[in-house]
């Protein structure tokens, strides 16, 4: 089998080269030059690069299940389509990022092993569990919309094959948010009974919502480097101020509260204030004591495992074709 | 797999059912007084149910490109559903429209064949039953393009070019797997030998189908056997699979006698919606 | 036919965790408009790919032409070469339509 990946190319460790090459490599970010998969980049920003596209291709996966949950409750035909079809995009989303890592040399074997095996890390609001019907609108709104705040600011990374598939991606994930916060305002202006269940999703995914933006900035230990790469464009805190400030006023659109008891606007500063984030669940959460992390993945070794012959059955029948044509 | 064997009183008027120009037998009374809207059902029900399980596989697929395209499947047939359903509650006329009909009738009134309701089993299952069904749909959807009723035969027309790429996809995966390992092949193996029998009912008219025929929106669907047999048994020769014996072959689904799965599916399907009547999504 | 490569967490991957060979895809957004590299799929055989990255670029329509191509059968200049191959033209008056004067009153050139 021929060699499928394009391979990066690789510093020489240690040399003396390596401090004018890194320099030169930094003035062409600082340009706003896209860097692409073939040149020349230190380890040590193709590492940050795998491990940051391998997350999110990751969480794209994992995001599929919580979601996939309510398929075949869908209430009817036309919500059973879009949460189909967005799913289906989730898919596409984690395709396109792994294809980007791939251009880096990490083939997505690698990859979902890690995965599968916990080593690898994924966004840690999908292993919250959807209880009710409301918590997929609510996903839509709150999950897709911080995604996206996310995914504007990726756009314009520095890696070309990451920055393409974010631009992608956000067509599609804009689209979602809106038929998200159309089913949350349908809930919101529907029966009692819808109004109580879009309002107690709402109080559940609120606060992991915030909580998808990461550490506090004095707690990121990545954060710097990464922004001078041009990896990450702006600070975790500022990213998730921008979510609350746009969210806020969605959600006193549709009548519906925010569990938070400090929510305050600050004129001068003109943001809206919000309350403690309780890291000490964050962090249970993302060392896979959340209430589903055991679950997710158990589903996805599951499908991993129980698809291997069919894996192998589609390469067998190919190695015969080639096999009869090479004759 | 289980099918479901006639039992009982009431076989004979079953089976006097299918003598054409009689009155059609169907477990529900009064439902035949509009043939039509009888047939509509059939071919949106076929599309439902199988649409919803092939749906089951999302987020379990043996592959994520895989993952993609049972979605995609899915999805376009879910969309035909819907539309003929719509349909079909206009030619009723008594305001019912494409979710009052998809989450609130009960399995006895569904008109699926039975094949479509079988659970999803391991993939070769899932890509057996799915190739037999496309192409055996793309033989009707051809003929329904040149329907008198003007919606129906756009709906078909719509639904043909989704239904052609369908058989392209299941039909290479049938090569795949009878032609692929020894497990592969063994699987692909049981799956067709379980499901045949199932495709029998797709080409049982009755005075249903004969109605629709006659009023120029029908299909002659006996008529479709040897052209369909044409296409499976070339792909199965190709995928080294051997076509199993026509024998018994399990039917009722057209007049609302299912297996059991149909139920415990609808019952997952409907739940929510049945637990909120007339509330809006 | 396996992947025998050492994966990161040490172990040789197996059969069992192959995920089929990898593939380039380019979409035609319309007649006349030039194929453009959209990203990738993995599949076993051409037909496979194709039908994998209609699934996967093209289901929302806008694509009239694909095509599939194994990501191994693609030269790729390497960025060193792009001095030479890619020196910029723009001090090579001769190959700019500025360069040539046309006589007064000609028409149709």
């Amino acid at each position: 089998m021929t060699d499928q990946k394009s391979p990066a190319s690789a510093p020489a460790a240690g040399s003396p080269d390596d401090a004018a090459r890194v320099a030169e490599f930094e003035a062409r970010i600082a340009q706003g030059e896209s860097i692409e998969s073939k040149d020349w980049m230190p380890e040590r920003y193709r590492k940050q690069l795998v491990r940051m596209m391998s997350q999110h291709a990751h969480s794209e996966i994992v995001g599929m299940l919580p979601e996939g949950n309510w398929i075949t409750r869908a209430p009817s035909l036309r919500r059973k389509m879009v949460l189909l079809a967005k799913v289906q995009d989730e898919a596409g989303h984690g395709l396109y990022i792994y294809c980007g890592t791939e251009t880096l040399g990490v083939g997505r074997e690698e990859l979902v092993d890690q995965l599968l095996t916990g080593k690898a890390k994924y966004s840690s609001i999908f292993n919250y569990p959807t209880l009710t019907w409301a918590d997929i609108g609510v996903i839509g709104w709150f999950v897709d919309g911080a995604a996206i705040v996310n995914q504007t600011m990726l756009a314009k990374a520095s890696f070309g094959p990451y920055a393409r598939a974010m631009v992608r991606i956000c067509k599609e994930e804009n689209f979602h948010k809106k038929q998200g916060y159309e089913s949350v305002a349908t809930l919101a202006n529907g029966t009692p009974e819808q109004r109580a269940m879009v309002q107690d999703a709402v109080n559940r995914w609120w606060w992991p919502s915030l909580m998808m933006f990461g550490p506090s900035d004095k707690d990121s230990p990545n954060s710097a480097e990464l922004i001078r790469w041009r990896v990450k464009r702006d600070t975790n805190d500022t990213l998730r101020q921008r979510f609350v400030d746009l969210t806020v006023p969605q959600a006193r659109a549709v009548n519906l509260t925010l569990p938070d008891p400090d929510l305050r606007y600050n004129e001068q500063t003109e943001h809206w204030e919000f309350g403690e984030i309780d890291w000490k669940e964050f962090q249970e959460v993302i060392s896979g004591n959340g209430p589903c992390n055991r679950e997710r993945l158990a589903a996805r070794r599951k499908a991993h495992e129980d698809g291997a012959w069919v894996r192998e059955a589609a390469e067998a029948y190919a190695a015969k074709r080639q096999a009869v044509s090479a004759a | 797999m289980s099918g479901n064997r006639e039992q009982g009183t009431g076989n004979r008027d079953f089976n006097d059912g299918w003598v054409a120009g009689a009155r059609p037998a169907t477990a529900t009374s009064g439902v035949a007084a509009n043939p039509f809207f009888e047939y509509l059902l059939r071919l949106a029900d076929d599309r439902l149910v199988l649409g919803h399980r092939l749906s089951e596989w999302c987020g379990h697929a043996p592959i994520l490109e895989e993952d993609i395209a049972l979605a995609n499947i899915a999805l376009d047939l879910i969309g035909q559903a819907s539309m003929l359903l719509k349909l079909a509650g206009e030619v009723e006329g008594n305001g019912r429209n494409e979710d009052a009909l998809a989450y609130f009738r009960d399995a006895i009134e569904f008109r699926n064949a039975q094949l479509v309701e079988l659970p999803n089993g391991d993939f070769a299952v899932t890509i057996v039953r799915q190739f037999l069904f496309d192409a055996w749909d793309v033989l009707v959807l051809e003929r329904l393009t040149a329907a008198s009723n003007q919606v129906l035969a756009g709906i078909a027309a719509k639904a043909l070019k989704e239904s052609k790429y369908h058989l392209r996809h299941t039909a290479e995966w049938v090569r795949m797997l009878g032609d692929g390992t020894a497990e592969s092949h063994a699987r692909a193996q049981r799956a067709l030998d379980d499901l045949w029998p199932y495709t029998a009912e797709l080409f049982l008219g009755d005075a249903i189908d004969a109605a629709a025929v006659a009023s120029g929106s029908g299909v002659d669907v006996e008529a479709l056997r040897p052209r369909w047999g044409q296409t499976v048994e070339q792909v199965l020769a190709e995928a080294t699979l051997a076509v199993p014996k026509d024998g018994f072959a399990p039917r009722g689904g057209r007049t609302g006698r299912h297996t059991e799965h149909l139920g415990r599916m609808l019952a997952d399907m409907q739940s929510l919606a049945r637990a909120h009547p007339g509330a809006p999504w | 036919m396996t992947n025998d490569s050492v994966s990161a967490t040490g172990g040789a991957t197996t059969a069992a965790e192959t995920q089929w060979d990898l593939w380039e895809v380019f979409t035609q957004e319309g007649e006349g408009a030039p194929h453009e590299h959209a990203g990738s799929v993995h599949a076993t055989t051409a037909e496979h790919a194709m039908q994998n990255a209609r699934d996967v670029y093209a289901r929302r329509g806008k694509v009239v032409s694909l095509w599939v191509v194994p990501t191994g059968a693609i030269v790729a200049s390497a960025p060193s070469d792009a001095g030479p191959l890619f020196d910029p033209g723009n001090d090579k008056a001769y190959r700019h339509p500025q360069f040539y004067k046309t006589p007064r009153g000609a028409r149709g050139l």
